[in-house]
């Protein structure tokens, strides 16, 4: 539970020596527990102390770094069960599955299928982050190791779905660097595992047969010292998995139970059983509902296309609006010659409306404006959606040497700039297009 | 020691609603939990899938769907073909072509639409304007009327026209008024409010909170309806309890995702695939954030956003 600045000042030297910055030890206090700055910046309070405040103000859900550089991911370290309430701070990652009971083609197949999805929407990479790697004892433990080898070698992060303890040193020797999740702590193993997790540094993913079984092996690695865990979500029916995940998370979250508060693993390629469809909703269902993992068996375009685009929408802060780059977007094979249309640079703005222009089918080019990722009317009613604003936008990108045509639609709601832009950018013909962006589409083909 | 949750059941409860009659009918909401939290507490009403079809009738469907179609000839044809898809619990019809600026079909051309397809099925119906809120008054009106006895549910009343078709369906007609905002809590409360002061029975509304395809603004939808059920089961706000219908297929078949065609996109793969998986994702998305049901367009997306629902109750 959250520490009160007060508790905090109990604890603390009281010597009101600013060296931490803050006049006094009360106001540091009061900053401390308002997560502003850390415990750490007072070079006086004393390790019981600190300790005991650790403790105490420990967040909820755990943060576990997987991967390494560019490929490093913290999942979890949330702190709210919805995003309204604050932010959801660590993003679903999607992993492909493989297995060593597959044949060379097909695993040959897959690797060669992983990386074809790769995208930018909106200043973010789309991709597959994570490749689960599954290990099938009759085929035997040398050929996991070189599937893992396999595996490693398109640089993603690995997860070595493995439950003996043996195999998986053979498998981490050849991957550890890289940081891999060491999927495979059961009631029966979990000792050993730890051994195997802990000298390699990697985060243990911990399963079991039930909830109650998952718990109790967590709180069993907890007493040994490890905490960098995450937690498998229930595989044996749909409803059990939303229940471990759902649970499990509201449990750390809203009742500060700790053994709970660890990042989740949901494999809906098991639940889903081969039906490609249902595959599809649960990654959804669990992008929303609380997996740090979504393990699938493959990611088409198809699947990713509104998978991605919805986690991009969820993990924003709801504090700061999506903002798409200033600039001219030519659309429908639009060049120099074609008609101008500009908006605010709102992310949803630009998709609403870029969405509808495409739909038209006509030539135009999209100018998008500086406004402070805020919609049309709010910006303009801050100023920034100006005539000014526009004109000045207009030099700096040098519009005027990149097209050709001059004429020029601003959105309905601000119709009023109308004489102010003729004014300030002549030679132009300013149209007011519009209020609603679902009417562009009649009015660019009424003009045509 | 095991796993010990404390239960999230509440002390109020989502209304529950029924639309249609006899023994297709369905009941929405009733339940006293967050969307599929079986754990807490059994949710008896699972939340329901719609197929929605449009006066258009073949001709405006995707080219992906009308092969589900073949052989209908008419928007009839279509609907008796509609409800015995699998998965399928209640039909929508859309009356697209009302629209002013669209083909500005007449009202009495529509509303004999309307009688043939009542009369076609026997599933319960949802009849969805043009989103021309003047047309839709007139054209809402005339179908409440239409559908005397039916218990259908009429998308949509919006704060522009609640009066007349909140007058018409809620307290002439008694169908179950469709009450639309867009993706504001504030707003879907007030037109609660509204309808219900004009004399409209809260037991039944259901609301249309207002709906996105997955990537564009989606935090919006998903945001207000987690905080509608927050304030409706946590808060016990009796004018937030009416149940949510989200229409899916209206936005999603409409997004470059599922329409650029693979000529244009090769790398993205087949157009049909992509447009059931806008729809089932998004589909998938509004229900575990609250969603008493859903109304989707493709078959395959209908079964298997059924599938789901059977599976997570």
């Amino acid at each position: 539970m959250a520490l009160k600045g007060l508790d905090i000042f109990k604890l603390s030297p009281k010597k009101n020596c600013k060296e931490c910055g803050s006049p006094t030890c009360m106001a540091f206090s009061m900053k401390v527990a308002q997560g502003a700055v850390s415990i750490d910046a007072c070079p006086y309070f004393s390790e019981d102390a600190k300790a005991a405040m650790s403790e105490a103000t420990a967040p909820p859900m755990k943060t576990v770094k997987v991967g390494t550089g560019e490929n490093e991911y913290s999942l979890g370290g949330e702190t709210v069960l919805f995003r309204h309430e604050k932010t959801f701070v660590s993003k679903t990652r999607y992993a492909v599955s493989l297995c060593s009971c597959m044949d060379d083609a097909a695993v040959d197949a897959k690797l060669a299928e992983i990386p074809k999805v790769d995208y930018d929407r909106i200043g973010e990479r789309m991709f597959v982050e994570m490749i689960y790697v599954n290990y099938d004892a009759a085929s035997g433990a040398d050929k996991y190791v070189e599937l893992v080898k396999k595996a490693a070698a398109l640089n993603r992060v690995l997860i070595l779905n493995v439950e003996d303890p043996e195999v998986a040193k053979a498998a981490l020797e050849v991957c550890k660097d890289s940081k891999p999740v060491l999927n495979g702590a059961t009631p029966a193993n979990y000792e050993a595992m730890n051994g195997v997790a802990s000298a390699a540094g990697v985060a243990l993913g911990v399963k079991g047969a039930n909830d109650d079984e998952l718990f109790d092996t967590v709180a069993a690695l907890e007493k040994l010292g490890n905490k960098n865990l995450l937690i498998n979500a229930n595989t044996s029916s749909i409803k059990a998995a939303y229940a471990t995940a759902v649970q499990f998370r509201k449990a750390a979250i809203k009742d500060g139970n700790r053994t709970c508060g660890y990042p989740s693993i949901v494999n809906v390629a098991e639940l889903a059983k081969g039906d490609a469809h249902l595959q599809a909703a649960l990654a959804s269902v669990f992008t929303m509902k609380y997996g740090s993992i979504v393990v699938m068996d493959q990611m088409t375009y198809a699947e990713a296309l509104p998978l991605y685009g919805m986690r991009q929408n969820i993990f924003t802060d709801p504090q700061k609006p999506m903002k798409v780059e200033p600039g001219i977007y030519p659309i429908n094979g639009a060049d120099e010659n074609s008609i101008c249309l500009t908006t605010v640079d709102f992310a949803l703005t630009y998709f609403v409306v870029s969405g509808e222009l495409e739909r038209s089918g006509v030539p135009c080019n999209l100018i998008i404006n500086d406004a402070g990722g805020l919609s049309v009317l709010t910006s303009w009613a801050a100023g920034k959606f100006s005539s000014s604003s526009i004109a000045k936008f207009f030099q700096e990108q040098d519009i005027e040497g990149k097209i050709k045509c001059r004429k020029l639609c601003i959105p309905g709601k601000v119709a009023v700039l109308k004489g102010e832009l003729e004014a300030k950018l002549p030679g132009w013909e300013i149209i007011v297009a519009p209020r609603e962006a679902v009417q562009l589409v009649k009015f660019l083909k009424d003009m045509q | 020691m095991p796993f010990t949750a404390k239960s999230g059941k509440f002390n109020a409860s989502i209304n529950t609603l029924t639309i249609g009659t006899g023994d297709k009918a369905i009941t929405l909401g009733g339940e006293n939990v967050l969307p599929f939290y079986t754990f807490d507490a059994p949710i008896e009403n699972a939340p329901k899938v719609g197929i929605e079809i449009t006066d258009g009738g073949l001709a405006a469907e995707p080219e992906c769907v009308q092969k589900y179609y073949e052989g209908c000839e008419t928007v009839v044809d279509m609907a008796k073909k509609a409800a015995s898809m699998e998965g399928v619990d209640f039909l929508s019809l859309r009356l697209e072509g009302g629209d002013p600026n669209g083909l500005n079909k007449s009202t009495e051309e529509l509303i004999a639409l309307v009688k043939e397809v009542a009369e076609a099925v026997d599933l319960p119906l949802t009849v969805c304007g043009c989103k021309n809120v003047e047309k839709d008054a007139e054209l809402l009106t005339k179908v409440a009327e239409a559908l005397d006895g039916k218990n259908a549910l009429l998308l949509a009343a919006k704060e522009e026209n609640y009066k007349t078709v909140g007058a018409a369906a809620g307290l002439a007609y008694k169908q179950v008024v469709g009450a639309e905002s867009s993706v504001d809590i504030n707003l879907a409360k007030q037109l609660n409010v509204l309808l219900t002061q004009l004399g409209v029975n809260a037991q039944s509304i259901a609301m249309n909170i207002g709906s996105a395809s997955a990537g564009y603004g989606f935090e919006y939808v998903i945001s207000t309806m987690d905080r509608v059920k927050a304030a409706a089961l946590s808060q016990g706000d009796a004018t937030l309890q009416m149940p949510i219908v989200t229409p899916v297929a209206s936005e999603v078949w409409g997004v470059k995702e599922s329409m650029a065609s693979e000529a244009d996109m090769p790398e993205w793969g087949p157009v049909e695939e992509r447009g059931i998986d806008m729809e089932i994702e998004t589909a998938a998305a509004v229900l575990v954030s609250g969603s008493n049901a859903v109304i989707l367009k493709h078959p395959v997306a209908v079964a298997t956003i059924s599938k789901l629902i059977k599976e997570l109750v």
